[in-house]
């Protein structure tokens, strides 16, 4: 049978090459000085849906909620080969937790008819919380299988999946509709196609293409906006690509359980780790400097 | 979600499986147990299966006053949606102000989806927890003795504390190894409260076909002395002569992620933020550079000697000892001072 995928992706910041500029004054991230990327497990869960699709048929939809940039990721996921790309954006959402996401999410994804399997990454590298999975599935009230490494059999509307739980394998069969989580081991992603990144790097999305006019008319000139923005829309939607794009009013959303009121964490304090120069003794690389650390440690029980 | 009750129990949620406690359950009854004490209410672990009667004694003895425990048949092998919802009950019920999980790939399954289903906050991967005192900067209001739940976040580098003072219960997971295990205290006794849950077969939707469980071959958690390598090591060769340093030690073999990324050791033997989190008495680092991922992992070692032919390797600032060197002399010279020492 063939299956209507969903894939939620992230924009993440890179936390791998983080500096000490990314802290602001008040402990927040600043997250536009670090390079965005795509969150790299959630490349693994668009790679098993693809992978899905190429086998058994059916669509992949990805979907990212984010600031207007995050239509990068979904231009990458259209190169790829996703069907479709949906960008879900509005500044109510901002500073949801994983269970305001999670919300958001879900209407999102019921605004979608026929939706058989939702694919997520297993979590995210700027929060590695793992929570926005499961916390989705149970508001579809979808049964959910974590740490997915294999899809393996798939017959009528049931999935054969082997999850790797890191200390052991456990292999289980469930039914769809129904969230997986996808872990980094589960397989290699495929690049960007060059013919569809031909296609799809002109893909824009309103948001991107209304910073574009502000840019170009100044902020002031709104007919002038207006009327650009009027034509490149349809532009881009006669060839394909304009990338969709829907706000909290969209997916019908209720805005206590979205933002800052839907969020139940609250940051108390955040502290950025920074080395205390600690004294150590500096031990030369002789063998007398060395077999009197040895019996240092001997002397205070550290080694036997 | 229940409302704020400043009288609720702290709970702990007591993993098993195969009828066999996880050892993070009982590392998490000693916190709660300080969480309990401070707030003045009493310990409860939650225990989920069938024919698990007999887990309730070494819950005591780690410090629970009391056991809530619910059997069914559809409880027996875990799985996110009955485990979840026989939990909902239980917090319906009982009205615990504070539920805190081992950061497991299962405790981390389960714990998300109790989260949204009673609409409560949930913190991942809690390297602390302490009670403390909150204020709301925009309404000035101050919440007493809520739960402090302190977490690395942004890859490691920055450690964000978080509170939850109107949704409640309070709930965390808390990482395996950060919290103490402490010797059981065999005469503790306590209440095992024994609830019905209400399950139905459609609860249970997945179908576990096959399991195997690889125990860990390497017993990091409970060395006293652990060898690392980093990727300065070079090759897995080079992790020989780390292996007759910790024979020569009695000790183990740990590993940065850039060195198992590189293919020089397994898994098993990753230190730091997504491997194992030790606390031996003596930690050697060896060619390792220091990242904060590595360090949250091992930091807490009463001893750590730093090898390293970098003198501004981040590592140094860390150690109690420090050797400037390349490992290839420093090792073997300290393997033969360590065997000459009897
Ligand atoms: C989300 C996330 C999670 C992570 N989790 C972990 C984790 O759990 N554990 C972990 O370790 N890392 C983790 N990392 C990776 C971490 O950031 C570092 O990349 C890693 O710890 C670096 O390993 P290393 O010190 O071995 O390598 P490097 O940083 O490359 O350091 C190698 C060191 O070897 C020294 N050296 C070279 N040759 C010699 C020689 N002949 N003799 C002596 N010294 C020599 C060099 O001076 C250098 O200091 C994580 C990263 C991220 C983003």
């Amino acid at each position: 049978m063939a299956f209507n995928s969903v894939v939620l992706a992230k924009q993440v910041p890179d936390t791998k090459n983080i500096t000490g500029q990314a802290m602001l004054d008040d402990g927040t991230v600043n997250r536009a000085a670090l390079p965005a990327i795509f969150n790299p497990e959630d490349l693994n869960a668009l790679e098993s849906a693809l992978a899905l699709r190429d086998r058994c048929g059916g669509t992949v939809t990805v979907m990212t909620m984010g600031p207007p940039s995050a239509c990068e990721i979904l231009r990458n996921s259209l190169c790829r080969g996703a069907d479709r790309g949906i960008l879900l954006t509005d500044r109510r959402a901002a500073a949801s937790d994983t269970l305001a996401t999670s919300y958001i999410l879900s209407c999102a994804v019921r605004k979608l008819s026929d939706v058989h399997l939702v694919f997520c990454g297993r979590q995210a590298i700027d929060g590695d919380t793992a929570q926005v999975g499961p916390q989705l599935a149970e508001k579809l009230n979808f049964p959910q299988v974590t740490y997915v490494e294999e899809i393996l059999d798939v017959s009528d509307s049931t999935l054969r999946l082997r999850r790797n739980l890191g200390d052991g394998y456990e292999l289980v069969e469930a039914p769809t509709p129904l969230l997986i989580t996808v872990v980094d081991t589960a397989n290699t992603p495929r690049p960007p196609a060059a013919r569809r990144m031909l296609k799809y790097k002109r893909a824009r999305g309103k948001a991107e293409l209304s910073k574009e006019a502000t840019e170009k008319f100044g902020k002031g000139a709104t007919a002038d906006i207006e009327k650009y923005m009027a034509q490149r829309c349809e532009q881009l939607s006669a060839k394909g690509l304009l990338i969709e794009q829907w706000d909290l009013d969209d997916i019908e959303a209720d805005l206590t359980w979205c933002g800052r009121s839907g969020s139940p964490t609250k940051v108390h304090r955040i502290q950025s780790v920074v080395l205390t120069g600690n004294e150590h003794k500096q031990i030369e690389p002789t063998p007398q400097a060395i077999s009197q650390m040895v019996h240092e440690l001997i002397e205070d029980h550290t080694i036997g | 979600m229940i409302e704020v009750n400043r009288k609720g129990d702290v709970w702990v949620f007591a993993q098993q499986h195969d009828g066999k406690l996880n050892e993070v359950s009982l590392e998490l009854l000693s916190k709660g147990r300080q969480l309990a004490d401070r707030l003045k209410v009493p310990l409860g672990a939650v225990l989920l299966g069938q024919n698990v009667d007999s887990l309730t004694v070494p819950l005591f003895h780690h410090g629970a006053d009391k056991v809530y425990l619910a059997q069914h048949d559809l409880l027996e092998t875990y799985q996110s949606n009955t485990y979840a919802k026989a939990l909902c009950q239980l917090i319906t019920k009982h009205k615990p102000q504070i539920v805190i999980y081992g950061a497991t790939p299962r405790g981390r399954d389960l714990a998300p989806r109790v989260a949204s289903a009673m609409k409560a906050g949930l913190t991942a991967d809690c390297t602390d927890l302490d009670i403390g005192d909150n204020t709301d900067p925009s309404s000035k209001v101050t919440h007493k003795d809520l739960l402090l739940q302190i977490r690395p976040a942004f890859g490691g580098n920055i450690i964000a504390t978080i509170v939850n003072y109107d949704r409640w219960p309070q709930m965390a997971t808390v990482r395996e190894g950060v919290m103490v295990l402490p010797t059981p205290d065999t005469s503790r006794k306590g209440t095992v409260v024994k609830d019905d849950i209400e399950l139905a077969p459609e609860d249970a939707l997945i179908k576990v076909l096959e399991k195997s469980h690889r125990e860990k071959r390497i017993n990091l958690k409970g060395s006293r002395i652990i060898v690392a390598g980093g990727a300065g090591i070079g090759s897995p060769d080079g992790f020989q002569l780390l292996r007759d340093l910790a024979n020569a030690l009695g000790g183990e073999i740990g590993a940065s992620r850039a060195a198992v990324d590189s293919d020089f050791i397994n898994k098993d033997h990753q230190i730091g933020q997504t491997g194992t989190t030790v606390r031996p008495a003596l930690y050697i680092a060896v060619g390792i550079s220091g990242a904060v991922q590595h360090r949250a992992g091992m930091q807490d070692a009463a001893k750590i000697l730093a090898i390293n032919t970098d003198a501004e390797a981040p590592i140094f600032s860390i150690a109690h000892y420090g050797i400037v060197g390349d490992y290839k002399e420093v090792v073997p010279a300290l393997t033969k001072a360590v065997k000459a020492r009897a």
